[in-house]
């Protein structure tokens, strides 16, 4: 055999060619290197634009522009009886509902600033003054000055976006010194609307909370259990192999689809009410719970086999085995799968605008069962109105979703942290 | 096979065939294991030590394909007996493996955990007690004594085999099996382990696979050599090793093959 190979001359290391293949593998790191930061730049960019065109769209969905509004009450043309409001309670609102106070809003825009002022004035403006009124009804028998939401283009204007006719009002009231632009706190606490400058993100935000509980609810803990059972105790046979298949399909499954087995199952089989968080989360945690039983998985399996051999050796049964090792060891895993499908869910919009999430819904859901709406929808439904308003305000809610999303992962990393053990 | 030994017999086989699905991995392998003495295994890769290791506590339950075949008795209890509570079993005959495994817990939980799940101590002084006394016996004891707090994970090779040794000890076992405990371990290491199952011998019945014929040599009393799924010989270490009575076993110790 060793006659067959003649003796090899010893190896030349400083030979051109030998030189040129070095240079050649030095070229190829490089321009490898090259391409890889090439992709970090660039989709560091992409988010770097995403964020600074939200924040700067979005920033200013967050201020609102208030007139002063001096109302002089004793001598309004309204009927209303000051001793019934001060009642408060159900017979107040009535009392104030027929109080024509719209029409005293925009009397006293005209009062106060001339012809044509009440065009300066937000359509939800006599909102704020029955909130200021039955804040404090002795308001009733004085005159009061109230802020009021300004219409949307004295808005705009305020912020630095130019109209000749709204310019003409600003400059007037800035004059009046009745106007200033600050941080909209009721954004954050009211609900939809049909006018943008008396919108609020609150309702649609405790929608998405309310749809997410039941969501984790439901889906977490069927997740986290068929995970298990298919990893620890099912058999393996031609049925669980069906059953994985038939799971790993589910989590490619487009997500309307899960809207409609919603609308056909929960709706028109039992008969839950439309539009509810619990519809939406029931719908939802069929999308989230294969990502989680797939995510599930796989953290088990990485748990070493040396481990549960360690614990069936001295004795421990297949059921301590499981929840005293292999699910503590599992949980950062499995808390990872959860959250990312947890923040799938939470973007998803089309499976919700089938259960009729998508309705114009403007008060905050006050349970389960209350018709609500949730972040992704409301965006959609703000981004699809006419109303120059609406633009600012669909680029803060997409903040606020932005926000509630990287609260998310946050937690998800904390957790992963917290849970995280070597072996 | 017959051994005219005056040590107790402690666990009986008898025509034990072990199948993975169709495929026969052991053949009719009878033995007896007795309290005094350690019985070493040794023989080939895929001669099927191991594999009959682990019926005498029946790790191979976790196997789903491998079926046993014969009988195998612990103080004459039939272990494969529908009677017969595995968990408990697996208390009484320990096992040590061949990679340390010591749980990703602190020192203290991976001694203490197979006491408490067991009930064995009745109050936490009993158990710091339960524990010291394992990691005493298992020669831990002085190195860790001021940090059981720490993770087991965090110890050096040759101390996590002697962790999962303490950690076997601690549920009071009869029977401890070892799967070739030295193979992931340096010499030194090897040494403190080998020594100490010479300390344990005779409190516990020891049975170590190992392919190191020296080894089996140093700390056993007992040899049993496997060839193809069989039992070819088995007796006194010194016999095995000097004047082996079969022609297979004579070429396995002096290297012809293995």
């Amino acid at each position: 055999m060793s006659e067959m190979l003649a003796p090899r001359a010893p190896t030349d290391w400083k030979t051109q060619a030998m030189q040129r293949r070095i240079r050649r593998r030095y070229a190829a790191e490089r321009r490898f290197r090259l391409l890889g930061l090439a992709a970090i730049v660039m989709s560091a960019g992409f988010l770097a634009f995403l964020l600074a065109t939200m924040l700067a769209g979005g920033l200013r969905g967050f201020t609102r522009t208030e007139i002063a509004l001096p109302v002089d009450f004793p001598r309004a043309a309204m009927i209303v009886d000051p001793a019934i409001v001060a009642e408060g309670g159900d017979a107040a609102d009535r009392a104030l509902a027929n109080a024509g106070l719209p029409q005293v809003t925009r009397d006293a825009a005209v009062k106060a600033f001339g012809t044509g002022a009440d065009r300066w004035l937000s359509d939800g403006a006599w909102l704020s003054v029955r909130a200021a009124i039955k804040a404090d009804p002795s308001l009733l028998s004085k005159r009061a000055t109230i802020d009021v939401p300004a219409a949307t283009d004295i808005d705009s204007a305020a912020k630095g976006d130019p109209s000749p006719a709204a310019d003409a009002a600003l400059f007037k009231l800035r004059a009046a010194n009745a106007v200033h632009t600050g941080f909209n706190v009721s954004f954050l606490k009211e609900a939809d609307a049909t006018d943008p400058t008396v919108v609020g993100i609150w309702g649609a935000l405790k929608g998405s909370l309310l749809t997410m509980l039941v969501t984790l609810m439901l889906a977490f803990p069927i997740g986290v259990f068929a995970a298990l059972y298919l990893e620890e105790y099912a058999p393996r046979n031609r049925w669980t192999d069906l059953i994985e298949v038939s799971i790993n399909n589910l989590a490619a499954v487009p997500s309307i689809i899960f809207g409609l087995l919603g609308l056909a199952v929960f709706l028109n089989m039992m008969h839950l009410p439309r539009s509810a968080p619990i519809v939406g989360g029931l719908t939802l945690a069929l999308m989230t719970m294969p990502v989680i039983v797939i995510a599930g998985r796989n953290a088990i399996k990485s748990v070493p086999p040396s481990i549960r051999d360690a614990a069936l050796g001295i004795g421990a049964s297949p059921i301590q085995v499981v929840f005293h090792h292999v699910l503590p060891l599992a949980l950062p895993g499995i808390l990872t799968g959860t959250i990312i499908g947890m923040a799938r869910a939470l973007g998803e919009t089309a499976p919700l605008l089938m259960i009729g999430m998508r309705a114009f819904i403007a008060t905050p859901p006050a349970g389960l069962t209350d018709p609500a709406t949730v972040l992704p929808v409301q965006i959609f439904l703000w981004s699809d109105e006419v109303s120059h308003g609406f633009i600012e305000k669909t680029s803060a809610a997409i903040i606020v979703l932005l926000v509630v999303l990287l609260a998310m992962n946050g937690l998800a990393i904390y957790l992963r942290n917290r849970f995280e053990t070597r072996w | 096979m017959t051994d005219a030994s005056p040590s107790p017999i402690k666990m009986a086989a008898r025509d034990v065939s072990v199948f993975y699905g169709a495929k026969r991995a052991l053949n009719d392998v009878s033995i007896d294991i007795d309290m005094d003495h350690v019985t070493a295994f040794i023989g080939p890769s895929g001669c099927g030590k191991s594999t009959f290791l682990r019926t005498l506590n029946r790790m191979n339950d976790t196997i789903p394909s491998a079926r046993v075949d014969g009988t195998i008795t612990l103080d004459g209890e039939d272990i494969y007996a529908p009677a017969m509570d595995v968990v408990q079993l697996r208390a009484r005959v320990g096992m040590v493996f061949q990679k340390p495994n010591p749980f990703p817990k602190s020192i203290y939980e991976n001694v203490a955990y197979g006491p408490r799940i067991h009930g064995l101590a009745a109050s936490k002084a009993q158990l710091d007690a339960t524990v010291e006394d394992a990691l005493g016996k298992a020669g831990l004891w002085g190195e860790v004594k001021d940090r059981l707090s720490d993770s087991g994970t965090a110890l050096s090779g040759g101390q996590q085999q002697r962790l999962c040794i303490a950690r076997a000890i601690a549920v009071d076992p009869e029977v401890i099996l070892m799967d070739e405990p030295c193979s992931a371990l340096d010499p030194i290491a090897t040494a403190k382990i080998e020594e100490l199952i010479h300390e344990l011998k005779g409190r516990y019945a020891i049975v170590i696979v190992t392919h190191n014929m020296q080894q089996a040599a140093r700390v056993s009393q007992r040899t049993a050599f496997f060839h193809l799924g069989t039992l070819v010989e088995y007796g006194p270490t010194p016999d095995i090793f000097t004047n082996p009575r079969e022609d297979r076993t004579k070429d396995y110790i002096t290297g012809r093959y293995g």
